[in-house]
């Protein structure tokens, strides 16, 4: 009792200068606080505000308020549907390659006595290309006659022109662009890895493979979480592959690509941005999932994940 | 021909540095070398010699109005979404547009451009083919000046064939002979699932006296002529008489193709034959046109029409230079020389029986014939829309099942004219 008695003024005394302390801080952020809210936070509110309405630009006297009927509409549409799961298709596959690739490199790269900073930069330049860029390299290698992979791989058909052969050659250019990201976050994570708890694993007795699934990985959680998360957040909003690739043809749009036909193309506010709104649920709930369910992993979070 | 155009230019150039002189010394307000009062800003695809049209129209307005040249991007989805962004916004900048002739109904629809009336709709419309004319008109009403127009040719090699076919199901057997008797065979076709399948579409349409929309445009049709189309296409998909590129390939990958030697035909806008004479002019040599194939025996095809119109801008201050201007760019003689020089088929029929035209135009007749006799694309507010969804059923063509995809067209056509449910 005396000790609670004691320590009352002394908390009221800390919780005084914490307030001050905590008002300037709120002072020094504002302007930041304030800068994202209108970069960020009003064109989500705007694009809320148009998914409650009918609003083609091509109809401007037909605007009205219409509730959830778009929500209605879309969700009960195939093409959403459809351009939802090749999104979720590509994001599940192209993620999950991405990551054993791109852990190989950074086990590579991180043993790489001779030339670390050469190997390391040359394993860099897929990511550093343009994706529009690359994409049409893709497209034209993928063309029959002109293309050195068509006329390789697939002499006499042209892939592109298929939805499975479209969907393989997205996902294969996702890869090859993004991996050599996933191996840097990876690298980073593996420099968490002290030296000396791999030796004493080795003097225990545990072989390659189990120092790796027994050591180095639970040390590199969180960056391996850190990496899944941004490449499934990233892989979520493909767009620009898909745009150079097929545009869309033989049902290869992804929801971004939905999303921008209808609100840029077709003009219809209020179905695009009913679409946007739904995008935008779908990857807070990825983020949600990664960050609350795999353990609290994401960059500033504390500790309370770790094992 | 080509250094008397520079010269031409350059003497232009030097007349309108004059002419700004003098008006800047006679009214000294008006020298700020920003827009004037009278300047009139071109929104308008890529042209390469469209300048020199600007700068004859430029000389000849003598100070009353000075047209600005603005390019829009190369590709007609990239116009297009930068007008209609900058309208939407109600942008003052923009006076003239360039319109693809399938825009003209949304942007009326839209109160986005205005209508022509009196001395200038006069203008606009005299001489003018009703073709082209009827891709200018929305609702009754003219709101653009038909600056060029377009029209698929067949383009045969006449080594192979004697004559050209009359229909898609000659072609294909004539196709299918080359084939088996080991020569170059391939039918060269755009098949990728954008616009230019939808025009083909329309082509078979129209040839076959179908509809997809109805007249005043608020109905989905889709009749027998449309299934028959689709029948057309079908086949042909499935006859084994195409590259294996056909299914993604445009207009420009067709002409391609076909100049690489391994086609038999193709179908394509004029713009092929410059271009082959330039690239292979041993080819160029064995090359004949015709109209486009029908689909029922005796009964000539109806090609769609493509090309480009000038609108004004509902929110442009200064409308009557901008009609002014307008007209100026599209006057016999400035279509002449744009055919001339860049292969775009005029719009007013008299330029035809130039003879000029006879040495860059020796199919000059034939496209005539076609454009006398036209299919045009439905004019709707939901053109886009319509394409869209069109094209969506319709690519991979030899996936086309007839009854049912009419069906499915049925109900996406009419959700697209009611601008409901979702674009594909």
């Amino acid at each position: 009792m005396v000790s609670t008695k004691d320590a009352l003024p002394v908390a009221k005394a800390i919780s005084e200068g914490k307030k001050a302390e905590r008002r300037l801080g709120w002072l020094l952020c504002a302007p930041a606080a304030l800068v994202m809210v209108a970069v960020t936070g009003w064109p989500i509110l705007y694009a809320v505000w148009l998914s409650f309405q009918r609003f083609d630009l091509k109809y401007p006297d037909q605007r009205e308020f219409v509730g959830l009927e778009n929500y209605v509409t879309v969700l009960t549409n195939g093409y959403w549907w459809s351009a939802f799961w090749v999104t979720v298709l590509i994001t599940v596959v192209s993620v999950a390659i991405e990551f054993v690739l791109g852990m190989g490199l950074a086990l590579i790269m991180h043993r790489a006595l001779v030339g670390r900073g050469l190997v390391r930069t040359v394993s860099l330049i897929p990511y550093g290309i343009v994706t529009v860029v690359a994409a049409f390299s893709w497209r034209y290698a993928w063309t029959p006659d002109t293309g050195y992979l068509a006329n390789l791989f697939a002499p006499d058909s042209a892939p592109l022109t298929d939805r499975a052969g479209s969907l393989a050659i997205i996902i294969l250019a996702e890869i090859w662009k993004t991996t050599p990201f996933m191996a840097l976050l990876l690298m980073a994570g593996l420099a968490l890895v002290p030296d000396d708890l791999l030796k004493a694993a080795a003097m225990d007795g545990a072989g390659p493979w189990q120092r790796f699934v027994k050591v180095m990985l639970p040390v590199m959680k969180p960056a391996i979480l850190v990496a899944l998360l941004f490449r499934t957040l990233d892989a979520f909003r493909v767009f620009d592959n898909i745009v150079v690739l097929t545009s869309g043809s033989q049902d290869t749009s992804s929801v971004s690509v939905l999303a921008y036909n209808n609100l840029i193309k077709g003009l219809n506010l209020g179905i695009g941005s009913t679409m946007s709104v739904l995008i935008f649920i779908a990857v807070a709930l990825i983020a949600f999932l990664f960050v609350k369910l795999f353990g609290a992993a994401a960059p500033g979070g504390d500790d309370k994940g770790r094992p | 021909m080509r250094p008397r155009g520079g010269g031409t230019r350059r003497r232009t150039r030097l007349t309108a540095v004059l002419g700004a002189s003098l008006a800047c010394a006679s009214a000294l307000t008006a020298c700020a070398p920003a827009s004037n009062a009278n300047t009139v800003n071109l929104y308008y695809a890529p042209e390469e010699n469209l300048q020199t049209v600007v700068d004859r129209c430029n000389a000849q307005s003598q100070g009353r109005y000075h047209i600005v040249y603005n390019k829009l991007p190369r590709e007609a989805d990239g116009q297009r979404e930068q007008m209609v962004r900058r309208l939407a916004a109600q942008d003052p900048g923009m006076d003239v547009l360039g319109l693809d002739v399938t825009w003209t109904g949304e942007f009326a629809e839209a109160n986005w451009i205005r209508e022509w009336t009196g001395r200038n709709k006069e203008e606009a419309e005299r001489g003018t083919l009703e073709g082209p004319l009827e891709t200018a008109r929305s609702g009754g009403k003219l709101y653009a000046a038909p600056k060029n127009t377009n029209v698929q040719l067949l383009w045969y090699r006449a080594d192979l064939v004697d004559k050209p076919p009359a229909t898609w199901d000659e072609m294909i057997a004539e196709s299918q002979r080359l084939k088996r008797e080991g020569k170059p065979y391939w039918i060269s076709f755009s098949g990728a699932q954008f616009e230019g399948l939808f025009v083909h579409f329309n082509t078979l349409v129209e040839s076959a006296g179908g509809r997809i929309v109805s007249a005043d445009g608020k109905r989905a049709e889709i009749d027998a002529g449309a299934v028959r189309a689709l029948e057309v296409l079908r086949e042909f998909g499935r006859a084994g008489v195409t590259s294996p590129a056909m299914n993604n390939a445009k207009q420009d990958d067709v002409r391609m193709e076909f100049e690489n030697g391994e086609a038999a035909f193709q179908l394509n806008w004029p713009f092929v034959y410059p271009s082959m004479q330039e690239d292979k002019p041993e080819l160029a040599k064995k090359v004949e046109w015709a109209r486009l194939p029908g689909v029922t025996p005796g009964v000539p095809s109806k090609s769609t029409i493509g090309g480009y119109n000038l609108a004004v801008s509902q929110y442009s201050t200064k409308p009557d230079l901008a009609f002014e201007a307008a007209l100026c760019m599209r006057n016999p003689e400035n279509q002449k020389f744009s055919a001339i020089n860049d292969g775009v088929p005029p719009t007013i029929e008299s330029v035809y029986q130039d003879p000029a035209m006879d040495a860059e135009y020796p199919m000059k007749e034939t496209i005539l014939e076609g454009l006398k006799d036209p299919g045009v694309r439905p004019v709707t507010p939901a053109a886009q829309n319509l394409s869209t969804v069109l094209t969506n059923l319709l690519a991979p063509v030899a996936a086309i099942d007839p009854p049912k995809t009419a069906e499915k067209m049925r109900t996406e056509v009419q959700n697209a004219l009611d601008s409901k449910g979702v674009m594909p």
